[in-house]
């Protein structure tokens, strides 16, 4: 059994480690209500440019000549994909799970023999995916300085995917992240920005537009905007999920840290008593023997 | 008769402005200023730097935009752009920083006809705002 002292210690410490899980899980759910805010307030945006984009390529006249953001390439032989994880860990199963989705999916295309290419955006995938995928990875972006996510940073990801894409570096696009469901519950999601999927149509076409100037041209410049809006979007789900996935991680920590002490604590009181029985008996078998 | 639509102006970061009770608005779009009454034909068209009057019965309210989709759809005009400003609160100094932005992108090297112009656009209005 350990001695008194040594108890005591481990008492202490992990008293100390349940405070910093505490100060944490209160920090994270502070930021989870700005997080949750700042996501719920973004979606009329992207629901907006999806519906417009919608439209307009209902609208457009000659499939043929559709610009290649919107019809692709023709190919399906190298496909990219863009993880978004977070730059700080200690959030519970969150990037694994985005770890664990993206790698499935790698295995699938590689098993198809196509082509991969891996951008992560946040330091943490990258770290989990580098051992693995190592010479995949063509680039790293991270955001460790700017304290809130914002649309210029996701403005920055969306211009470095559509230069790949222009320079011909691949065909498919597809971008990894955390949907927010609610505090405990974030689903991992994989979502193909590029060529834009209409699969999931609405028929909600009636309206037909007039253009100004044609659709072409507005397609051309709609097009990329929307890529930087659905990677805004990814971000924004991605935050709120961090800080619900951290938040539930250090209350469960919290509350077996609190365990942990209560049993150290019994324990230590009960060694405590041996002692002091202990030293009653030699004291009274001392004095008997007289 | 009931002259009123609603106009949304809305960037990634947050809706910006609701209104229900719009007159006319005018928007400075692309291929040059463009006024929309009630029951206007559905439209979509990109804005070029400039500003967004929004006239209702209580007053009139100006904007100012770097660049934007407009759709007019069912009497609903939403107005997406990721820079906007209102006039009352963007002052001289903002202006002078907002002028010293499009100046920089002027004189970059690689910039096609299509950017240049609209550069220039912005220029001039924020020019004329000052």
């Amino acid at each position: 059994m350990a001695s008194l002292d040594d108890l005591k210690k481990r008492i202490a410490s992990v008293k100390s480690t349940q405070k910093i899980t505490k100060a944490m899980k209160m920090v994270a759910a502070a930021k989870l209500r700005k997080a949750q805010e700042s996501a719920e307030k973004g979606r009329p945006y992207s629901e907006k440019m999806n519906n417009i984009i919608l439209n307009l390529s209902k609208g457009i006249s000659d499939k043929e000549n559709a610009p290649k953001l919107l019809s692709g390439t023709g190919n399906n032989k190298v496909h990219l994909c863009v993880v978004m994880t977070s730059d700080r860990g200690l959030c519970g199963g969150f990037n694994s799970n985005i770890i664990k989705k993206a790698k499935s999916y790698f295995s699938k295309i590689s098993g198809e023999g196509k082509e991969l290419k891996i951008i992560t955006v946040g330091s943490k995938g990258n770290d989990q995916l580098k051992r693995a995928y190592g010479e995949k990875i063509i680039e790293n972006i991270s955001f460790k300085e700017s304290k809130n996510t914002n649309y210029f940073d996701a403005d920055k990801v969306g211009k470095t995917i559509i230069e790949k894409f222009e320079a011909g570096e691949f065909d498919i696009c597809t971008i990894f992240y955390n949907q927010f469901k609610n505090v405990i519950t974030q689903i991992p999601q994989a979502q193909q920005i590029l060529p834009l999927n209409n699969e999931n149509d609405e028929s909600n076409s009636e309206a037909s537009y007039e253009f100004e100037p044609d659709e072409d041209e507005i397609l051309n410049n709609l097009l990329p905007k929307n890529i930087s809006t659905q990677i805004f979007k990814a971000m924004l789900e991605n935050s709120a999920s961090e800080q619900g996935s951290r938040m539930s991680a250090m209350d469960n920590a919290t509350r077996n840290a609190g365990e942990m002490v209560d049993k150290l604590t019994i324990e230590y009181n009960r060694s405590r008593q041996a002692a002091i029985t202990k030293e009653l008996i030699e004291i009274i078998s001392g004095a008997e023997s007289l | 008769m009931n002259e009123e639509f609603k106009v949304e102006i809305v960037n990634p970061e947050k809706s910006f402005l609701v209104k229900e009770d719009v007159l006319e608005a005018v928007v400075p779009a692309f291929e040059g200023e463009m006024g929309i009454l009630k029951d206007h034909i559905s439209i979509i068209s990109f804005l070029k730097p400039g500003i967004i009057k929004i006239i209702t019965k209580s007053g009139d309210e100006n904007y100012y935009v770097e660049d934007g989709i407009v759709e007019f759809k069912n009497n609903n005009l939403s107005i997406l752009t990721s820079s906007i400003f209102n006039l009352l609160e963007l002052d001289k100094s903002k202006i002078q920083d907002l002028l010293k932005l499009a100046e920089e992108d002027l004189n970059k090297s690689e910039i096609n006809d299509q950017a240049k112009y609209l550069v220039d656009q912005k220029i001039e209005v924020l020019k004329n705002l000052n």
